[in-house]
């Protein structure tokens, strides 16, 4: 695992090295290392607990490295939290949204704070496939999978370089999950980083390019392709 | 100051659609200063405690939106995507705050109003500046308090209750400034309005402190780093 960690280089999204994160007082991870190139789609497995959810919290920004060091886009975690965050988009369990907006105004918002102009909005509204009618409905009369979309098409407004999402295929119906599989597989394909938690297998069918399995907060497993 | 502005333009539009201020906080403070009036019972006395009655309501007003604005962020983990989405955490502190100021600075108009027509206080003179400048100090102190305190319990249960009991205690200062500079400006006998401008300058004091600790501690506290 180190010789990967070093194999991938300067190209490296994410560059994880005895990663310990504790979180009051439980190491949540608990020496991970991690490389993943620029431009892969990587899903991330594991039960309940084993640290997946924290692993992304860590390269967003959000959550403080304890111990070892973590690169993310060729900054260090450590001393450059905001940074980081400016650089990495993460799409949590929850959307992010504000309910008393409309989908396009939760876009626009993210546009205005990151610099984005309105045909930016109306391109990333268009690539995610919220036509106007949902896109001038208040996201809390939303159904799960367009809140979905309209979440990732704020990702996409800020052209986000590394995508980070936590479980986002929960709660969508299976014509939704493919939707969402197309569009991370777009996302990479645009030069776009994606890793993703998820407890099932085959969320991205039989082609998800490399999975990576957590266990008690480290790296059990990890399968290319290629490999299997 | 783009970012600072757009925040603070998502919550006022967003109060805007929901009529939070002006179908349940207005109401409610208006309530606060008539039944203090009833229960009080007395005229002479009514006048003398106005000022300290409208800064009370403030105060009770001012935790209602606080939980109101930190609801919003919190219902659908937004916080944390916008944190995501700013180069500096301390421009969303300041981008809540800013909103919650235009709300509590309407709120406390309308109070003084409400302290003119219903207690017969007066304001004449040199009293209008200080006491503009008193509702400007005192509602920027209040925001930046109200917002600091407000991601503090942001994330933690029964936080409707736990932002009173932590952030009631340090408003107190405020609360003593606002009254007595306002006394001072409605032309009460205990202090006069040169006496005024001393108690508005300590507020202004008090926003300074709050607004430098709330943008050093608002990014550890909204991520719950320990």
């Amino acid at each position: 695992m180190a010789s990967d960690t070093a194999k991938a280089g300067s190209d490296a999204a994410i560059l994880l090295s005895g990663v310990v994160v504790a979180l009051g007082g439980f190491p949540a991870l608990a020496g991970v290392d991690l490389a993943v190139r620029s431009g892969e789609l990587v899903a991330l497995r594991g039960a309940n607990g084993t640290g997946k959810s924290t692993l992304l919290r860590l390269c967003a920004g959000l959550t403080p490295l304890t111990r070892g060091s973590a690169r993310v886009l060729g900054v260090d975690v450590a001393t450059q939290r905001d940074t980081v965050r400016s650089l990495v988009g993460l799409l949590g369990h929850d959307n992010g949204l504000y309910s008393d907006l409309t989908a396009r105004e939760n876009v626009q918002f993210v546009a205005h704070l990151v610099g984005a102009g309105t045909s930016d909005v109306d391109a990333a509204l268009d690539r995610l496939g919220v036509d106007a009618r949902v896109a001038a409905t208040r996201a809390g009369a939303l159904s799960a999978g367009q809140r979905r979309r309209t979440a990732l098409a704020s990702l996409v407004v800020r052209r986000a370089q590394l995508w980070l999402l936590d479980e986002p295929h929960a709660g969508l119906d299976s014509a939704a999950r493919s939707e969402l599989d197309g569009i991370l597989r777009e996302a990479t394909r645009s030069g776009a980083t994606v890793v993703y938690t998820t407890h099932e297998s085959d969320a991205l069918g039989a082609t998800v390019p490399r999975t990576i399995t957590l266990t008690s907060g480290v790296v059990a497993r990890d399968v290319m392709e290629h490999s299997r | 100051m783009n970012t600072v502005l757009a925040i603070a333009r998502k919550d006022l539009t967003i109060e805007w659609r929901t009529r939070t201020l002006l179908a349940r906080v207005v109401p409610f403070a208006l309530l606060v200063l008539v039944l203090f009036a009833v229960a009080l019972d007395s005229e002479p006395l009514i006048l003398r405690a106005a000022a300290g009655l409208v800064w009370l309501a403030m105060l009770f007003a001012t935790m209602l939106l606080v939980q109101r604005s930190f609801d919003l962020e919190t219902a659908d983990s937004a916080l944390d995507a916008l944190l995501g989405f700013v180069s500096s955490s301390s421009k969303v502190f300041f981008g809540k705050a800013l909103s919650l100021f235009v709300q509590l600075f309407s709120l406390a108009v309308v109070l003084v109003c409400a302290a003119v027509v219903l207690y017969g206080a007066r304001v004449e003179g040199g009293g209008v500046v200080l006491l503009v400048t008193v509702l400007l100090t005192a509602t920027v102190g209040l925001a930046l308090v109200g917002t600091l305190y407000g991601v503090v319990v942001a994330n933690m249960n029964g936080r409707d209750s736990l932002l009173p009991l932590l952030a009631l205690p340090v408003l107190a200062p405020l609360l003593i400034g606002a009254t007595r500079a306002t006394e001072a400006a409605f032309g009460s006998d205990t202090i006069d309005v040169s006496n005024g401008w001393a108690w508005a300058a300590l507020l202004a004091v008090y926003a300074v402190v709050f607004g430098s600790a709330g943008a050093a501690a608002f990014a550890p506290l909204a991520q719950g780093d320990s």
